[in-house]
């Protein structure tokens, strides 16, 4: 399995990550070889085996829908790259 | 004072040989004096020890101390650390102060733990040599030219060299027990689910789990009973009572069915750590123990599985880190879209990108069944391998990793062979099961380790196997004598 820089560039913006030209062809040879490596699965039978998402069979617990958590929100903030007025500022999105 | 056990020293301040001040202190003079030889500190925690201490001296003052309190250790940057900078190895991370305990952390507090700092990782825990941190490579203190071996490089090299008695490691595919081989030291990977994940920065989310990197298997067993434990704050912790890891460890060990698969003594397998393993497993025949060959027919599919479902829980798990709410944001967004790729790409190194693009590829539309749901069929494959194998033998032994220590550089271009220094480790961590490294034999002069594989929630078993080798043996007692002892 081979990628080409067309590729790439599409993963990245799925990942958000800014990849730069100069990078496409040092980035596209080390995912092509890692995707070598999982070519391997390809040659195992897997037919009805059943997909492990998980190492534990547990059931998923619910708790009651109680407050439990008290306000955090100034200590959280405080350590944000820019807030204001209780809200987190990022550029415009809507004009 | 520093080549004394967790247990040894417990004893000291119970006996007023020295105060926790007066150890914590010893231990920040050596990591000031010898740190500069190995990076294994990101942040050292001078004031905040000392303050621990002082308050654990009261503790142990009034005769309200327990077996850890006073005594002081260091946790992996991996771990929120509430007011203490909590990087994990990387740029994105480099000014975030967290706001809150991991529940390991506040665990370990509460038992009177004194924390002597922040260690060196590989970034976001993906390497296995500690050279994908942002803050420097963390040298190997039995030849610093060698690399300590990864995630947990800092945890494992800072131990060996005795600038802590003991440090908290995570473990998602060897994190753990890995660079414990490589540098000589015991470390243990409970089953998953054993030990709490809250506040421990998320890799692999259905792989992570953290674990004590200490000494000996006796150290190992009293921190272990510190972190173990449910967790309401985690949805994946097991809700199971903890059993009592120290009762049981020198329990004899006649009869003990080890199973050794033949997968692992294979082609790869370095001869000197083959030698060295299989004087361990012959010490074993002398405490009473049967050895059997089994086979863990999948173990050549481990790595690219792995290779899937880590990348493929990473992407999702590192998509929090969008320069808005904490970490690395870029200057001069020109639109949202901008801020989310240039703090990404700016903060995060090559290697995690790396592993972000193999998964957003893997689970992206189209790929997803080729892919992911493959690699979670193939995952049950392995997992059964471990079930029908524990259907013979109690545990399983092999070597942790198939070289010692390798040089800096060697194989920081080639992230293919970098991952096959976790071929013997990581099927372990698909299936879930806890594992453990423990030193023997130096191979050709350096570190190696055996690994003892159990069945689910046998920690004790494990850590009553290990301890009783330790019994007989004296390889978990060597220090590297290029570290000033």
């Amino acid at each position: 399995m081979s990628l080409d820089h067309a590729d790439v560039k599409k993963i990245a913006h799925l990942a958000r990550l800014d990849v730069s030209d100069g990078q496409m062809v040092s980035i596209a040879k080390d995912l092509s070889n890692i995707l070598d490596l999982v070519e391997q699965l390809n040659s195992v039978d897997t037919e009805g085996v059943v997909p492990m998402a998980h190492p534990l069979h547990m059931a998923q617990r619910l708790r009651s829908d109680e407050v439990t958590e008290t306000d955090h929100r100034e200590v959280f903030q405080s350590i944000a790259p820019q807030t204001e007025d209780g809200l987190y500022l990022v550029p415009k999105v809507i004009e | 004072m520093h080549n004394k056990s967790m247990t040894e020293l417990a004893a000291g301040l119970r006996a007023g040989d020295y105060s926790s001040v007066e150890l914590t202190q010893h231990f920040l003079d050596r990591i000031q004096r010898l740190d500069s030889k190995l990076n294994s500190f990101i942040t050292v925690c001078s004031d905040e020890a000392l303050s621990a201490a002082k308050t654990a001296d009261q503790q142990l003052q009034a005769g309200e101390a327990g077996p850890l309190t006073g005594i002081p250790i260091a946790h992996k940057d991996i771990f929120c650390t509430e007011g203490i900078k909590t990087t994990c190895g990387s740029k994105m991370l480099e000014s975030f102060i967290s706001p809150y305990d991991a529940t390991v952390v506040a665990r370990l507090k509460a038992a009177g733990i004194v924390n002597l700092g922040k260690t060196n990782m590989d970034e976001f825990a993906m390497g296995s040599s500690n050279e994908t941190s942002y803050y420097g490579v963390v040298h190997n203190p039995w030849d610093s030219e060698t690399v300590p071996g990864g995630s947990s490089g800092g945890s494992a090299a800072c131990v060996a060299a005795r600038l802590a008695p003991a440090a908290t490691g995570t473990d998602t595919g060897g994190s753990i027990r890995q660079p414990a081989a490589l540098c000589g030291i015991t470390g243990l990977k409970p089953t998953y689910g054993r030990v709490s994940r809250y506040g421990m920065i998320a890799f692999a989310s259905s792989l992570d789990q953290a674990g004590p990197m200490t000494t000996s298997a006796e150290d190992a067993a009293i921190m272990l009973q510190a972190m173990a434990g449910f967790d309401a704050h985690d949805s994946t912790s097991a809700d199971q009572p903890v059993p009592d890891y120290s009762a049981g460890l020198e329990d004899d060990l006649s009869g003990l069915k080890i199973g050794l698969p033949k997968e692992y003594f294979g082609e790869g397998l370095d001869a000197a750590v083959a030698k060295s393993v299989e004087e361990a497993i012959a010490e074993y025949k002398k405490l009473g123990a049967e050895v059997v060959e089994i086979s863990l027919p999948n173990t050549h599919l481990a790595v690219p599985t792995y290779y899937v479902v880590a990348p493929a829980e990473c992407s999702s798990n590192l998509s929090r880190f969008d320069g808005v709410r904490y970490g690395h944001r870029c200057e001069d967004p020109k639109d949202l879209e901008d801020l989310y790729k240039r703090s990404r790409a700016e903060g995060f190194g090559d290697e995690v990108q790396r592993r972000i693009l193999i998964g957003t590829y893997a689970l992206s539309a189209g790929y997803y069944d080729a892919y992911y749901l493959k690699a979670q069929r193939v995952r049950h494959l392995i997992s059964e391998d471990f079930t029908r194998a524990f259907e013979q033998v109690d545990v399983i032994m092999g070597p942790t990793a198939p070289d010692t220590g390798f040089r800096i550089g060697e194989k920081a271009n080639d992230p293919v062979s970098m991952y096959l220094s976790d071929i013997y480790t990581i099927a372990v961590n698909l299936a879930g099961l806890p594992g453990m490294s423990i030193p023997v034999a130096p191979a050709a002069g350096k570190p190696t380790g055996l690994q003892i594989i159990g069945n689910y929630f046998a920690e004790a078993q494990l850590l009553n196997v290990a301890h009783r080798l330790q019994m007989a043996t004296d390889y978990h007692q060597a220090a590297p004598s290029n570290i000033e002892q």
